[in-house]
């Protein structure tokens, strides 16, 4: 078999157990190949267990920029033999088996179509370290020392990774560089190298960063000015909440007393948890939870409070598999219809839709924005992918002109100088009302904040024109929400073809290296993607102006789809669903095959005469 | 409906310490029914604010759904209020603290609100001492959905279609004690010489002050047999000792026999002064609290008063130890870490 040289692009998998410290030696590999200039992405495939089931950890390097999800793995790191049939067959023909030789492979696990290169990592470790605890985590370096000089990672990159993550306890560093160099010596003294595949040094990355969504949205939350933040713990958003309390410890402890500027409560449940920050919101603060799945069920009553009462609050759903406990350890987009209407009665959110890191930075900061401007729940739909996995991304950016926007509260003065103040009084037009906080006047501004149908000046009413008056305005205020919601990203100056493409969140990762796929087989389509609902009139003129549009989504019925449908009024022959929902981020192959099934049917579009570049 | 009470003032009304006369702690005309228990428990609320001389936009007024949820509507309409979802006011009323933790805040629930659906929440609160007063106006009934029975309700008590409760009550002050909650008292809305001073001193609290109030449904929980009537409370109904609130400034000037009375003094100063202990009992004594509820229980009375008091507590922001300054009143300045620190976080994450 003749096998080309691969030079920075490649899928690479781990396949470790979870509890024995892989984690870490496989973030470290991948980092350190990102320190060396060449993008990648990372994923984390794990399991709802705590210790001793199988995990998976892929890292895709590709120093074009493509970082989304491909199906061909090229080399896989076997170490825990419970999975090795299963790891065996998964690698493309070519590709190799880097296992621990220090038991023998099972005949029936020998391809002849792949290479295998064995390296005693558990010998190696029981030759030199003592404690059995430190057998077991060593091994994972050294894998790491040997995997570096099979695909020419440099070594000392990864010594300053390591200096940099034992900066607090250096006495680790010393055994760590032992075992990095047992595995090196070991490749070095027994393989070829490098291998055909294998990475070389790049400036492909720029100022951009490895981080994981769920911290950056933390960050987002804390640069809008948060100040309580009210949780259940459920994967994948706990790191959420955790992320917000480490960097709150360093950037909001008051320097004078040590007192903190934020509190964080670890609520009985979810429906506490909103409860709470419906109530911080409705005080003033800047309140936000994060939650999952379930999380979001038990949060629906709620949600209708919020929205009919008019409280701002801002809510993270970093999705995960559903229904019901569903892949709590997997990704999907699946709430879109949940969140979109929840709760009973006529309701409807305003949803934000991050697609990278930075994203869920600035979406999560904006968030804070239009919940207080609309004073409307807001939710962020971050998912697994996003959240939980280390994404390259552009720099987390803040511009320090920038001002909160705190929406329409009246000030002591303000109703001082009022003749006459009533809570749901439309006095703009735009359908969003004067509020005031409690506390803020000894005799104005009081008014009585209830989930009831109400008139005008708060107070309880069943009359029929008075309801019909109140909810009509929430749908002007709804017209207004579409003015302000970020605007979709367009990927071409003017339409160029009859056929359009419409992703969102994590889609994004591998819609654009399939457009570009699809593009390098004469097929141009028109990109947008959407970054909010409500839709605004954008994305109804994408829609107005192309014949067919595929909508790319990871979830089995469709939501988004639908949701566009009944939100613009589509003909639904008009949208095309793409749809994948295993649980792991869709790959750009499976966008291509579909597209071109659709295309199979309804006719390629012509060839424009200007190209897209969207890489 | 909701009526606005006409904003007449009688001239002679006595201003309080702050300025405001009585009728500024009061709210809309009570659309409960006529001689509904819950409508005294808010006049009994209008007049300890007024005697506390409390500003009243300094208050903050929460309630779950039921018709005690609805009373905040009829007790003080200068203050802020939120009627929120069935059985979430403790959780609601979590967050108004955390984001200000300067106002007072009054919690008001119903038996269902909170031995039902809001259990959960009412013994979360408990746990984290938020420094609130809780209010149970309690009838052994859902009174909104027309009178099924709560969780409350006593063993063997008969409801008004005749029935007998076959579940053991839960008794929600034994339950406060149990939790931690750190002001625990119970009264019944007929007796105002006793509801007032206990509301006082509840309001004066800090940490979390819990108020099992006995409050008869007229209409559906008031007939022969209901261990929640007037009738039966009126007849049953044995105190810890007799009471009077002292606020901070003054003297107490009437001496009582040894050994028969005692004071709690409060965090802000004032005192509630017990006399005529029921023997046995010590206010700050959890257990001695416990064993003169189960006394009063098997000699089938209902033991009413203050039944706990721990003052020196920490409250929700002690534990959290967040800043004295309101949460909600901290500027962009003091919150928004800038440019130049997101700098430094993005080089921790090449
Ligand atoms: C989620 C939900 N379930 C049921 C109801 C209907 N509901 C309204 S009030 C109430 C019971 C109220 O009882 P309680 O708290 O004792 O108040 P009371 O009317 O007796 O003062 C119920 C079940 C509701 N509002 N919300
Ligand atoms: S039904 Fe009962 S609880 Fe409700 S208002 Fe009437 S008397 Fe009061
Ligand atoms: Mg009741």
């Amino acid at each position: 078999m003749i096998h080309a040289r691969r030079v920075n692009d490649m899928v690479i998998r781990f396949a470790n157990v979870n509890g024995t410290g892989s984690a870490s030696a496989n973030e470290l590999f991948a980092r350190a190949i990102f320190r060396m200039g060449i993008p990648i992405s990372s994923k984390n495939i794990f399991p709802s267990n705590i210790q001793g089931l199988p995990t998976w950890f892929e890292i895709r390097v590709n120093d074009k920029g493509y970082v989304g999800r491909r199906e061909a793995i090229d080399l896989i790191v076997g170490v825990n033999p419970q999975t090795y049939a299963r790891d065996v067959a998964s690698i493309r023909p070519g590709g190799y088996f880097v296992y621990d030789n220090t038991k023998r492979l099972h005949p029936d696990l020998i391809r002849e179509d792949i290479r295998y290169i064995g390296i005693p990592m558990m010998k190696l470790c029981m030759d030199n370290y003592e404690v059995p605890r430190h057998q077991q985590l060593f091994k994972n370096i050294v894998y790491v020392g040997a995997l570096s000089v099979l695909l020419n990672v440099d070594l000392e990159v990864v010594r300053q990774l390591i200096r940099e993550m034992f900066s607090k306890n250096e006495k680790l560093v010393p055994p760590n560089f032992k075992a990095l160099e047992l595995g090196a010596t070991y490749a070095r003294n027994n393989f070829e190298y490098p291998l055909d595949i294998h990475v070389e040094r790049r400036e492909a990355t720029g100022d951009q960063i490895m981080i994981d969504g769920n911290t950056a949205t933390a960050l987002g939350a804390i640069y809008a000015g948060a100040t309580v933040a009210a949780w259940y713990p459920i994967t994948p958003s706990t790191s959420v909440v955790n992320a917000f309390e480490k960097y709150c410890k360093k950037l909001r402890t008051d320097p004078a007393t040590g007192k903190k500027r934020y509190a964080i409560v670890q609520a009985e449940d979810e429906l506490a948890a909103i409860g709470m920050v419906i109530g911080a919101n409705w005080n003033g603060a800047r309140a936000f939870t994060s939650t999952s799945g379930a999380g979001v069920s038990l949060m629906t009553e709620f949600l209708g409070l919020a929205y009919f009462a008019e409280i701002p609050l801002v809510l993270v759903n970093v999705q995960r598999g559903g229904p019901s406990t569903g892949m709590p350890t997997r990704t999907q987009q699946s709430d879109i219809l949940l969140c979109a209407y929840a709760s009973h009665g006529d309701t409807k959110h305003v949803l934000l839709f991050p697609s990278s890191p930075a994203e869920a930075f600035e979406l999560t900061a904006t968030a804070f924005d239009l919940a207080e401007r609309l004073q409307t729940p807001v939710i962020v739909m971050s998912d697994l992918d996003l959240g939980m996995n280390q994404h390259l991304s552009p720099p987390l950016t803040w511009d320090d002109a920038r001002v909160y926007d705190r929406g329409k509260v009246l000030s002591r003065e303000d109703l001082e100088e009022m003749k006459e103040f009533g809570r749901y009084l439309d006095v703009d037009g735009d359908g969003i009302c004067y509020r005031t906080l409690p506390g803020t006047h000894p005799t104005k501004g009081a008014f009585f904040t209830r989930g009831t149908s109400r008139d005008e000046y708060a107070r309880y009413t069943e009359d029929g024109p008075a309801y019909v008056r109140n909810v009509n305005r929430l749908q002007k205020k709804w017209e207004t929400a579409k003015q302000l919601v970020p605007e979709p990203k367009l990927f071409q100056s003017a339409n160029r073809s009859r056929c359009g493409l419409v992703w969102f969140g994590t889609t994004g990762y591998a819609a654009l290296e399939a457009i570009d796929l699809l593009e390098s087989e004469g097929v141009y389509l028109d990109v947008m993607q959407i970054r909010a609902f409500p839709f605004n009139d954008t994305v109804a003129r994408f829609f107005a102006t192309h014949q067919e549009v595929f909508v790319v989504e990871q979830n089995r019925d469709g939501q988004f789809r639908s949701l566009l449908i009944n939100e613009l009024n589509l003909a639904p022959q008009q949208v095309l669903s793409v749809l994948h929902y295993d649980g792991m981020p869709i790959p750009a192959d499976t966008i291509v095959a579909q597209v071109k099934d659709h295309l199979a049917r309804i006719g390629i579009p012509d060839t424009p005469s200007q190209k897209l570049s969207v890489g | 409906m909701s009526y606005v009470k006409s904003r007449f003032r009688h001239p002679e009304q006595k201003k309080n310490a702050v300025g405001f006369v009585k009728s500024d702690y009061e709210g809309a005309l009570s659309t409960l029914c006529a001689g509904c228990g819950h409508d005294s428990i808010s006049a009994a609320i209008v007049q300890a604010c007024y005697e506390l001389s409390i500003e009243p936009h300094r208050v903050a007024k929460l309630s779950g759904i039921g018709c005690s949820s609805k009373t905040p509507t009829y007790f003080l309409g200068n203050s802020h209020g939120f009627n929120s979802v069935h059985g979430r006011m403790p959780s609601i009323t979590t967050g108004a603290n955390l984001a200000n933790r300067d106002l007072i805040y009054i919690g008001v629930s119903g038996d269902g609100d909170t031995a039902s659906i809001g259990l959960g929440q009412f013994c979360h609160v408990m746990r984290r001492n938020l420094n609130m007063t809780y209010i149970v106006m309690n009838n052994g009934c859902y009174g909104l959905t027309k009178g099924q029975d709560s969780a409350t309700a006593d063993y063997g008590s008969v409801n008004k279609a005749g029935s007998e409760n076959p579940f053991p009550a839960i008794d929600l002050a034994e339950l406060a004690i149990t939790l931690g909650a750190t002001f625990v008292a119970r009264s019944f809305s007929g007796d105002k010489t006793q509801l007032i001073p206990l509301l006082k001193a509840a309001l004066s609290h800090r940490g979390f002050a819990f108020l099992d109030v006995i409050s008869p449904c007229v209409t559906f929980n008031n007939n022969k047999g209901s261990t929640k009537s007037y009738d039966y409370v009126r007849q049953h109904i044995e105190a810890t000792s007799a009471l009077d609130f002292v606020p901070e400034a003054e003297e107490i000037t009437v001496e009582y026999e040894e050994g028969s009375s005692t004071t709690v003094e409060l965090h802000d100063g004032s005192l509630l002064a017990l006399r005529k202990l029921s023997p046995g009992w010590d206010p700050t004594d959890r257990n001695a609290a416990m064993n003169q509820m189960d006394k009063a229980k098997r000699e089938g009375k209902i033991l009413t008063g203050l039944l706990y008091a721990e003052t020196s507590s920490r409250d929700l922001h002690d534990v959290l130890a967040t800043v004295d300054q309101p949460l909600n009143s901290l500027t962009q300045e003091k919150l928004c870490p800038g440019s130049a620190a997101l700098e430094g976080i993005n080089s921790s994450f090449r």
